[in-house]
């Protein structure tokens, strides 16, 4: 374990540059699907079918064609910005359409009588999800949401891989192939790097799951 | 905009049309309901009841015809719809109470979120709604620790709190024990008694005797006829009308 021992310091820092690509898209992901989630579910046909195209184009691209096109795509439309800002808008783009179809999942199961109370009351439509439909919709979204939410960690190494650099991923790449360290000892640290965030983000929502069940 | 004049019916129908899909559920319907007066909507399952209600704040859109409330015409959706279902209440026969919520939170959440009341004022005002439809000792449980019957006045108190023009009420002892039937119905009767306009959709024909000033009978879509309770009940001139209380009257 030289390899990780030497190097300690790179793993450090190549961990917290994960992990705030992590938490940018973290906080970018969830918004963006709840906007998407909102447009899917509301009245207005056109809202309607821009949150489907949105989820359509995002579900089915692979994350490693988002990121093409946001890395080298966007600077040819003349937006030039970080690789950082590239990758990490990629992942936002991807996560969203599945944090969108999760969230939609859950207000779809939350009685459509609970929506119609809420109107009938003359709560308008934002309002009604917000004091209503999503409250109750979150017992139901946690468990798929936070799938979604780990699968979006691990995808922050197609994003360091993608030229971002520094992140786990990228030191890996580079201790293995620019200084020849061997490739196994490196990648094992990689991985507990990766499981260091992925461990601790499940058991925060089994809290936040558990939290959410006995809240009524 | 028409303003109001004390002559003009608080809501009117006419002319309304409603499909679903290939479905004419509602035909034409003309109707026009007066400041304070109580209308029972009675008819067949299937004749379009719960769709008339529910076009009056709409819930459901209607394909043509007009709809107004207190003059005013029913907006499309937004804001201004929003603003005008508040003035009307309505009462959903498996209550749909906020499951999540309290019971005197059911009750405020509207006063606070829409009317922009305190939470003190839309407190102390729940409290009055909820203690006249007797169940002020239940105001922290949540909705699923009350009885079907308890449940009901609570949405009834809900709709109240927002001090509604009209109530709508859609079949609202239908999912009810018998002896929980009673303890809605007098709360209703109270309603009707202190002036509030009311549409129910019932099959409770004491309800109707006692406190309708008109039964509006339905059929297919249409409505078929209306008068007064009495004459209704005991001279109906329709032949669905007569066969319809035949069957429900017999047993
Ligand atoms: N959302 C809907 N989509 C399609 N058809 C509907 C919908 N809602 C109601 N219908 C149909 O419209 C007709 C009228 O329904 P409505 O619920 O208004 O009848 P009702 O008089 O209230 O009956 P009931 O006494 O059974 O409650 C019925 O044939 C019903 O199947
Ligand atoms: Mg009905």
């Amino acid at each position: 374990m030289d390899a990780v021992t030497d190097n300690l310091a790179l793993f450090v820092e190549g961990y917290l540059t994960s992990l705030r690509i992590i938490l940018v898209a973290l906080v970018g992901s969830l918004a963006l699907g709840l906007v998407i989630a909102m447009c899917r579910v509301s009245p207005v046909p056109p809202l309607q079918k821009f949150g489907t195209f949105w989820v359509t184009t995002f579900r089915n691209t692979p994350l490693s064609v988002v990121l093409f096109a946001c890395a080298f795509g966007l600077p040819e439309l003349g937006i030039n910005r970080t690789f950082f800002f590239f990758g990490v808008l990629g992942l936002v783009l991807y996560t969203s359409a599945f944090v969108c179809e999760a969230i939609r999942a859950g207000i779809n199961s939350v009685p459509a009588g609970q929506a119609e109370a809420a109107r009938s009351i003359g709560l308008n439509f934002t309002q009604g999800l917000r004091f209503v439909v999503l409250p109750q919709a979150l017992r139901t979204v946690v468990p798929p949401l936070g799938s979604v939410v780990i699968a979006m960690m691990k995808n922050s190494a197609v994003v360091g891989a993608f030229g971002v650099g520094g992140d786990l991923w990228s030191t890996g790449a580079t201790l293995t192939s620019a200084r020849g360290y061997e490739t196994l000892p490196v990648f094992v640290g990689v991985a507990i790097g990766y499981l260091c965030i992925t461990l601790p983000a499940g058991a925060l929502l089994q809290v936040i799951e558990r939290r959410v069940a006995i809240a009524r | 905009m028409t303003s109001r004049t004390a002559g003009e019916p608080l809501v009117r129908l006419s002319g309304v049309d409603k499909w679903f899909g290939q479905l004419h559920v509602l035909q034409d319907i003309d109707l026009s309901i007066d400041r304070g007066e109580v209308v029972v909507v009675i008819g067949p399952s299937g004749s379009g009841k719960s769709t008339l209600c529910r076009t009056i704040n709409r819930l459901e859109p209607i394909d043509s015809g007009e709809i107004t409330i207190d003059g005013q015409r029913l907006p499309e959706e937004g804001k201004e719809l929003a603003r005008l279902r508040a003035d009307v209440g309505m009462v959903f026969q498996s209550f749909n109470l906020f499951a999540h919520k309290t019971v005197l939170e059911n009750v405020t959440l509207g006063p606070v979120k829409v009317r922009k009341l305190s939470k003190g004022d839309a407190e102390r005002r729940a409290r009055e709604l909820l203690d006249r439809v007797g169940v002020g000792s239940q105001a922290d449980k949540y909705p699923a620790q009350l009885s079907g019957g308890q449940q009901q006045r609570v949405a009834i108190a809900r709709a109240l709190a927002m001090d509604p023009k009209v109530m709508l009420f859609d079949e609202p002892t239908s999912a009810l024990d018998p002896e929980m039937i009673n303890e809605v119905l007098d709360v209703m009767t109270s309603l009707a008694r202190d002036g509030m306009t009311m549409v129910v959709v019932t099959h409770e024909m004491g309800f109707a005797r006692r406190a309708a000033n008109r039964v509006v009978f339905m059929d297919g879509g249409r409505i078929v006829e209306s008068a007064d309770p009495e004459t209704f009940f005991t001279r109906p001139t329709s032949d669905r009308a007569k066969d319809f209380l035949s069957k429900i009257l017999t047993h």
